[in-house]
């Protein structure tokens, strides 16, 4: 996925002079994931910036260079590292277009490594989605396969709206194939179709939700789970995940997120409203606990795993 | 990028001394001081037109730039047309002295929208109301103005408590490590609402702050419009030849409280506002123009009129209640509303866009 990530970044520098990277390592090195490799020695230092260590300074400067018409695309290090930066997101790039009238959008892309799963030490798991989620005026992406880490990277330093594209850090070293197209943002996919039980995924969940669907375990039960990959959290498909509910009259939600006031909230809310007289279980979450993400030593408790997500399917009052 | 040349730390000292220009001697420049004192006597009207309009419930709040216009119009004036300012809360008039209509620029305190005016027109960025945060955004589109070859120079504006903010370090260094056309411009007024400067900063002037980051601290009388004006341009003409960034700091002061809405009298002493009051900008420029003949009753007649019609644009544009459209609010959050954002617009019964 990596290698996608940094296929998407090379198009989109030679595709468009007004792309610009900027981060912490991501020149010489290559980023600490290399997800930038190579590039400030194909485009040069001006066009994949090494910036002072400072993050709200990188992005806030990200914004002035957007004001002035350029499209940014940011890398933070890391998933909490980005915190700095929450008050240029939230006050400034989430705004302008809102604050100008429509006059001076803000084409601009914040790539934030995110979730756990790598034995990060403190400071290197976190799932900040729901911040960024609750910050009208930013779209939400998070790529679960390599050809939407591509695609949906593209879509995103193509946008006129700001886009927080929050990639799968235990992903990076996945394999899987380019496609030439994939379906535009604020669309989710359904990635394995069931009739027993819809599971809602996005980002490193969607993997564990398709090993609990192709689970021997699911399979004795008897149980054909679909998977929905929603892709982008804002906007947010409704319709697509409203219409796979109502097919199977049941549904978990699954994420590594802190379930309190998580993302699984407002989705199981949301399915609640819309489907309440096609369910026969309340909607499910198998979330991260409420909790400071764990050391490295006791994050697998921590993590959704796909026996987690098979017994929340058990407990949707198959008994009725 | 960032080709840091060796300098020694004595030549980005700031001046020991404010630079002055008015009482020194100087002489005077024809072309300039006559047309800065009629922008500050249209900018004092203005920021108590303004001040009686909140009053009147015309405006949700105002913080008045009163004293402070020489800052103000020195840095309107400074800036060519292609340039970009960067304004905070405090700097409306800068922005109606550039050239933004007097009543657009008000939306933001007059709260019909927040700010709402196009930045692109005349290169304003909106009125910033979360301090130092807009100074990162100076650095940023300078930079991006340099790569793209364009002779465009970024002019920011912050008070003295921002400069205590991360937002005013990290543009500043960062804006030296790229060398950026940029020039901020510290309007030091002793306060930050309350807050003196000593419970601000330890520096022994915010000019000096320059030093660290590698770039050019000045410090200036910010109540002498032609002073402020030459030291904005020299260093605007400096960030324009490739120079890099400077910082000046303008000492001066608000004769107002922070807003209508604060009690100036609970934290600064009267003596103190009427120490200040005797170094009013309009005063000292208006004493030495006429000294050398360049200000006579009649043309002083005929400001305060040109004023007068500028507070009664106000007063009209102000006068009449602001067209309001509740389906703006889900216009232009995102380019195309999302599907959630069409249903919230219908639930509210407005059209959505
Ligand atoms: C980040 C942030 N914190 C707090 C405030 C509230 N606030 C508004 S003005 C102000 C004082 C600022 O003082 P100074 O920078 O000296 O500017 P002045 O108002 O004197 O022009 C404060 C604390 C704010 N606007 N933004
Ligand atoms: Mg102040």
């Amino acid at each position: 996925m990596a290698r996608a990530l940094n296929r998407a970044l090379r198009d989109a520098l030679a595709d468009d002079p007004s792309v610009h990277l900027l981060g912490e390592d991501i020149g010489t090195l290559g980023g600490v994931f290399r997800v930038t490799d190579g590039l400030a020695a194909e485009f040069g230092d001006e066009r994949c910036t090494d910036t002072p260590l400072a993050e709200a300074g990188i992005l806030g400067t990200a914004t002035g260079m957007a004001m002035y018409g350029l499209r940014p695309v940011v890398e933070m290090q890391f998933d909490a590292f980005a915190y700095p930066a929450f008050e240029q997101l939230v006050s400034h790039v989430a705004r302008m277009r809102n604050r100008t009238r429509g006059a001076m959008p803000l084409p601009l892309t914040v790539r934030i490594p995110y979730g756990g799963g790598i034995g990060g030490v403190e400071h290197h798991s976190d799932s900040s989605e729901a911040y960024y989620m609750a910050t009208p005026g930013l779209h939400v992406m998070t790529p679960a396969t390599v050809a939407d880490a591509y695609g949906l990277l593209r879509q995103a330093i193509a946008s006129d709206d700001p886009v927080v594209f929050l990639e799968p850090k235990r992903l990076y070293w996945a394999k899987g194939e380019l496609e030439p197209d994939v379906p535009p943002g604020g669309q989710a996919v359904v990635r394995r179709p069931g009739t027993s039980a819809t599971l809602l995924c996005y980002g490193p969940a969607v993997p564990v939700c398709l090993a609990a669907a192709e689970s021997e375990a699911a399979r004795e039960r008897g149980w054909d789970l679909a998977v929905v990959d929603l892709r982008t959290l804002v906007p947010f498909d409704d319709e697509t995940v409203c219409a796979e509910v109502r097919r199977t009259g049941r549904a978990v939600v699954v994420h590594e997120a802190a379930g309190f006031a998580g993302p699984g909230a407002e989705i199981a809310a949301r399915v609640t409203e819309r489907c309440f007289h096609h369910l026969a279980a309340p909607v499910a979450r198998v979330t991260g606990f409420d909790i400071p993400y764990p050391p490295p030593l006791l994050e697998r408790h921590h993590l959704p795993d796909a026996n987690r997500v098979l017994a929340a399917v058990a407990g949707l009052q198959w008994e009725d | 990028m960032g080709d840091a040349e060796a300098r020694s730390a004595d030549d980005l000292l700031p001046e020991p001394e404010p630079h002055r220009v008015l009482g020194t001697g100087a002489e005077p420049e024809p072309e300039t001081w006559p047309e800065l004192y009629r922008h500050l006597v249209r900018g004092r009207r203005y920021n108590t037109q303004a001040t009686v309009l909140t009053r009147q419930g015309r405006l949700a709040v105002y913080p008045s730039s009163t004293g402070q216009e020489a800052c103000q119009v020195a840095a309107a004036l400074a800036l060519e047309p292609r340039d970009w300012l960067f304004p905070s809360y405090r700097d409306t008039l800068a922005a109606v002295v550039r050239g933004l209509d007097p009543v657009a620029a008000l939306g933001l305190l007059r709260g019909d929208w927040h700010t709402g005016y196009d930045p692109r027109a005349l290169r304003i960025a909106p009125l910033c109301t979360p301090l130092a945060t807009q100074l990162p955004h100076a650095v940023g589109l300078a930079h991006a103005a340099r790569l793209r070859g364009d002779d465009v120079v970024a002019l920011a504006l912050v008070g003295d408590g921002g400069t205590s903010e991360g937002d005013f370090h990290e543009a500043l260094n960062f804006a030296a490590v790229w060398r950026a056309p940029v020039v901020f411009l510290v309007q030091n007024n002793g306060y930050a609402i309350s807050v003196p400067l000593a419970k601000q900063s330890a520096a022994p002037s915010l000019a000096h702050k320059a030093v660290g980051y590698g770039m050019p601290g000045r410090l200036v009388d910010g109540n002498d419009a032609p002073a402020v004006l030459s030291v904005l341009r020299q260093a605007l003409a400096r960030a324009r030849a490739g120079g890099g960034p400077t910082l000046v700091e303008a000492l001066t002061y608000r004769l107002e409280a922070h807003t209508n809405a604060d009690d100036a009298g609970r934290y600064r002493p009267d003596a103190e506002v009427a120490a200040w009051q005797d170094r009013d900008p309009l005063a000292l420029l208006g004493a030495e123009l006429r000294r050398h003949g360049l200000l006579t009753d009649d043309r002083e007649a005929a400001l305060r009129a040109e004023a007068d019609d500028l507070a009664a644009t106000l007063r009209a544009g102000l006068g009449t209640e602001p067209a309001l459209d509740p389906a703006d609010l889900f216009a232009h959050v995102f380019a195309t509303p999302t599907p959630q954002l069409r249903e919230q617009a219908r639930r509210l019964g407005v059209a959505s866009a």
